[in-house]
């Protein structure tokens, strides 16, 4: 019986597309365990670095590094995490929108904005929205190493050092659970003095062996492990977000196969209906 | 009697974290001990053992391949490149890279002489935590 056919094609592609995205589902549950992970086991260095540094920032050291003072802000730095591939619901875009609105307040105060991209997805978009980008580090890929991302730290730390940004942050997706990932931006230089009671008053490390040459080693370390983290961090809200999107994919063709089932079996019941129709009533004719 | 929380964190794990009543490591001017109340203190560390004074007068030892420590008054914070219990270290492959770069400084005077001379100080670094626990061992 040829009725339905366009209808039943549907379905069969449908049924097809639901295939693909319940299979990429599973791959983003399983790599998001092991991007989780990941996450986990980097979390206790970056804390505690970052703790440290916190501390230094409120101590009053006998050298003062470039990363630690404040100065009058003409020109800020972005560091925006992204991912590499999409099909992962909003999670870039919302960042994206954050960032973008931060601009724009940069903007109407006057402050011009240089852009430094992490992940392929962040280019294009930065571009096209005529964003000043100083540097990409694209193609991180599920297992980033530092390596990878210390060229375009560099660029943004020398851009502070030799003056022409005054601020620099870190735009990237924090992951709360499987469901929810936030975007937040943070400030990494200069530094954040922490606002313990303890540290408060007026005091020093002693350096071993001298301050430059330590504070300098560690700075470096503690922005290179922030941007890590935040790397990893990002891939795991990648996977969490892919996984979501893809379930949503799955059950939305589930959704659509039901209803196209339906007008199917309709136009069957009304071909049959009809066909019966028509040999009755030429009996009766008879 | 006076306690100190300690922090043993690498790049890839947290190593330990508890109250201990000192500790002793290679700092990069030279060996430290640490007791509760010590000024604060910034130092990067040389590879080598960690040793912590447990409270229950046990010790603990860990290898750190470098990185930074931070002592204040109540607690320090060890920041290590690569750290590991040193019952985890393998004594065989710690010979043998002491071995293999041993030879590679022999071989050739125009390779970077730093990267070898790191690559020996790492081996020797592992091989002298060994020693070190087998002696508390006995």
């Amino acid at each position: 019986m040829a009725v339905g056919k366009e209808i039943k094609n549907k379905i069969g592609s449908v049924q097809n597309t639901q295939k693909i995205t319940s299979a990429m589902q599973m791959v983003a549950a399983s790599k998001m365990r092991r991007t989780q992970d990941r996450m986990q086991h980097g979390k206790p260095y970056s804390q505690r670095i970052r703790s440290v540094i916190s501390h230094l920032a409120n101590s009053n050291p006998e050298y003062k590094h470039a990363f630690m003072v404040a100065r009058e802000v003409k020109r800020v730095g972005y560091i925006v995490v992204s991912s590499d591939r999409g099909l992962c619901g909003g999670l870039n875009v919302n960042l994206f929108r954050k960032v973008v609105r931060e601009l724009a307040e940069l903007d109407a105060r006057g402050i011009e904005v240089d852009l430094g991209l992490i992940g392929n997805k962040a280019g294009p978009f930065f571009r096209s929205i005529g964003g000043n980008v100083i540097a990409v580090m694209a193609d991180v890929g599920e297992t980033p190493s530092i390596a990878d991302l210390i060229g375009g730290i560099r660029v943004m730390l020398d851009a502070y050092s030799n003056g022409s940004i005054d601020q620099l942050y870190l735009a990237s997706n924090e992951f709360e659970n499987t469901m929810t990932q936030t975007p937040v931006v943070r400030q990494l230089l200069p530094l954040d003095p922490s606002d313990e009671e303890a540290y408060r008053h007026r005091w020093d490390y002693i350096y071993e062996p001298d301050a430059q040459q330590l504070i300098e080693g560690l700075l470096l370390r503690y922005l290179e492990s922030q941007v890590y983290q935040a790397v990893i961090e990002n891939g795991a809200c990648e996977q969490a977000a892919k996984m979501i999107a893809m379930k949503n994919a799955t059950e939305n063709a589930e959704k659509l196969i039901d209803e196209l089932r339906l007008i199917y079996n309709n136009a069957r019941q009304a071909a049959i209906t009809q066909e019966i129709a028509e040999i009755v009533s030429g009996a009766a004719a008879v | 009697m006076a306690t100190l929380q300690c922090e043993i964190v690498s790049a890839e794990a947290s190593l330990f974290s508890g109250t201990i009543t000192g500790l002793s490591v290679r700092g990069t001017i030279g060996e430290l001990g640490i007791m509760p109340g010590h000024a604060p203190l910034l130092t990067g560390i040389k590879p080598g053992p960690v040793t912590l004074h447990l409270e229950d007068g046990g010790e603990e030892i860990f290898y750190a391949s470098g990185g930074f420590l931070e002592v204040q008054p109540g607690f320090v914070t060890l920041l290590a490149d690569t750290a590991l219990r040193a019952e985890d270290l393998d004594e065989a492959a710690a010979e043998e890279a002491r071995k293999e770069a041993e030879a590679a400084m022999q071989q050739q005077a125009d390779t970077e002489y730093s990267l070898v001379a790191a690559m020996m100080a790492e081996a020797m670094a592992k091989q002298r935590t060994l020693e070190e626990l087998k002696r508390r061992r006995r």
